[in-house]
């Protein structure tokens, strides 16, 4: 449990520095200094692991696309017309449009949450000074180290006393704010937002929580849309809680997307017409926004 | 006067009060769904205590007594370690060399580096059923390769270690795009002069990946393998979904202590042996992670000062 602030303090400011420096002298091309473009080796090695990563979702269309009895002689190349037969029977045998809708509230409502009061937070760890801040940061750190997800049992005994269980509640409330989120806007705020501008407001009659939505808010803007993206996908693809807490009759998409190869027969052509369905959202979000993901990781790897 | 006096004496509270109120949701959520559940789970773990009838009698350590004897446990405790062995140490060396070639003078830097990353936003579940399907023992299309070039089809879903590589491979496919980011981003903060100066005392590049590159990512590589660690030794949904039955296989080959954690609390309605179950595997974890950070920084120590 103690070693995130131990890692906190090797990596963070070992990669505090490291990124100074690197602010101070941008530098572009391959280590050694060439600026020399690379040869095709190195695109060759890129397309494969590129091939890799995009091949099992074209896998999963292709048997998608197909009728059992192709798939049961080996799966074509090519994609077939049995796509959307094979999606009516998805919606038929999993209550898809359900589980859909129920993804978007609990993602929605969690990636809100989490944006607001880990932006709340953060201005005041980093903007605001009061008597043990930096004790109560190390703390929020440390705590993203300790496995949550051990919790289950008591968890689920707490939701069953509240009557939440089988209701998105039991989903939503324990992921309204995160220890990386505290942490992610504390960084960022840090730097982003100057003291004088907090005074000034402050000198004008701002009162502490003026000071948060018109100065600290809007200062927070790129990071914080930036945690709401990391906190829908991880909330999206959340499976091991809402698995044990949901109804099958009241999934999310992760859930209902698991029955259908509970079923007593399984039809692979509609389980994997099925995944295909499900990770259509985000492959649309991924490519309004991938954009902002790449940047996001990267940038938290220079700060965290 | 005794209106400007009252309003100084607000503005003086809000300054003091206003920080612990804004911190306040993050360590009341924490302290109700982490902190009290961690703890509440040893309580638990004390009693037998059952998903319907609720909290019995007293029964010391009885629950873990009965856990530690069952070959179940350890057979869990094994799969966990192979599985997270398997996914961690290929992913790590897989993402730094990814990450290296990134960092080349690349055109179409963006199209790239947002390929890699698309494995990310499938979800576990999904990417479990689709191995599932390219991992299947009969025509699955892994086995058709093998096979087409004169080998043997391997059991996926019947030899242990076969199932673990499958369910590491699933693994893989999600997270090592995304730790290769990560890499990058530690990369390109390594100030150029060290190699510059690395350059001048005529080391090839190999050499300077070795001995420059490799060192200076040590904190990332660390930051990795704990969160890895972390996540690793709690893996569940892909091999929840590896079969129909979700346990584990038919003599539980790939069952993770996660999935043994469920079978006792949801599949058994056990939760006292299923609360055992999570503290021993709490406990695991945090002596992986420390025995982890200390390898480590040995291992990346011993990088820089060759």
């Amino acid at each position: 449990m103690s070693s995130i602030p131990m890692i906190e303090q090797t990596a963070g400011k070992g990669a505090a520095r490291a990124a100074q420096r690197g602010l101070g002298a941008r530098r572009r091309g391959a280590p050694g200094g060439t600026m020399r473009r690379p040869g095709f080796l190195t695109y060759g090695f890129l397309g494969a692991v590129i091939l890799g990563s995009v091949f099992p979702l074209w896998w999963s269309f292709l048997v998608g696309s197909h009728d059992s009895s192709v798939i049961s002689k080996g799966v074509p190349m090519i994609p077939g017309g049995n796509f959307l037969a094979n999606a009516a029977s998805v919606l038929d045998s999993i209550p898809f449009w359900k589980a859909l809708s129920n993804s978007i509230i609990v993602s929605t409502v969690t990636a809100a949450s989490v944006v607001l009061f880990s932006t709340l937070a953060g201005f005041a760890f980093a903007k605001l000074r009061f008597r043990g801040s930096k004790g109560l940061l190390v703390f929020v750190i440390a705590t993203m180290a300790v496995p949550t997800q051990l919790g289950v049992v008591p968890l689920f005994i707490v939701m069953a006393k509240l009557g939440w269980t089988g209701s998105l509640w039991a989903v939503i409330v324990p992921g309204i704010v995160t220890a990386f989120g505290v942490f992610w806007m504390t960084q960022y705020l840090r730097d982003a937002l100057p003291d004088e501008l907090i005074e000034a407001v402050r000198i004008d009659g701002a009162s502490m929580i003026q000071a948060f939505w018109y100065v600290g808010l809007p200062a927070a803007r790129p990071a914080a849309a930036m945690l709401a993206l990391f906190t829908f996908v991880a909330t999206w693809t959340n499976f091991f809680w809402p698995f044990i807490v949901l109804d099958p009759s009241n999934p999310t998409l992760p859930v209902a997307l698991q029955l259908l190869q509970a079923a007593h027969f399984v039809d692979y052509s509609i389980v994997l017409a099925g995944a295909v369905l499900s990770t259509i959202p985000l492959l649309l979000l991924f490519a309004v926004a991938g954009r902002q993901l790449v940047s996001g990781i990267m940038q938290g790897a220079v700060k965290g | 006067m005794k209106r400007l006096a009252f309003s100084q004496k607000v503005s003086k509270w809000d300054v003091k009060l206003s920080p612990y109120l804004y911190i306040s949701p993050f360590f009341l959520l924490f302290a109700i769904t982490g902190l009290f559940p961690l703890l509440y789970t040893a309580w638990v773990s004390l009693h037998s205590w059952n998903l319907i009838g609720g909290q019995g009698d007293f029964t010391a350590l009885e629950n873990y007594e009965f856990v530690l004897a069952q070959p179940f446990f350890w057979n869990a405790v094994g799969n966990t370690f192979s599985i997270f062995l398997l996914s961690s140490v290929p992913q790590v060396v897989l993402a730094i060399a990814i990450a290296a070639v990134l960092d080349a003078n690349l055109r179409a830097r963006t199209f790239w580096r947002m390929g890699v990353l698309v494995p990310f936003v499938v979800a576990p579940v999904a990417v479990g059923l689709i191995f599932n399907n390219l991992f299947a023992d009969q025509a699955g299309l892994f086995n058709e390769l093998l096979t087409g070039i004169g080998l043997d089809p391997v059991r996926w879903h019947s030899d242990s270690l076969a199932s673990h590589a499958a369910i590491a491979t699933m693994v893989n496919f999600r997270w090592t795009g995304y730790n290769a980011l990560i890499f990058l981003a530690a990369m390109q903060a390594i100030p150029r002069d060290v190699y510059e100066a690395a350059t001048i005392d005529g080391a090839g590049r190999l050499r300077q990946f070795f001995s420059v590159t490799v060192p200076m990512l040590r904190p990332t590589i660390i930051f990795v393998v704990i969160t890895a660690t972390i996540g690793g030794l709690q893996i569940f949904d892909e091999a929840r979904v590896f079969d129909q039955a979700g346990l584990g296989g038919a003599d539980r080959q790939w069952q993770t202590l996660t999935m043994y954690i469920w079978e006792l609390g949801w599949g058994q309605r056990n939760f006292g042996r299923a609360s055992a179950v999570a503290w021993l595997l709490f406990l695991i974890i945090v002596v992986i992670a420390m025995a982890n950070f200390l390898i480590t920084r040995r291992i990346a120590n011993q990088g820089g000062r060759r």
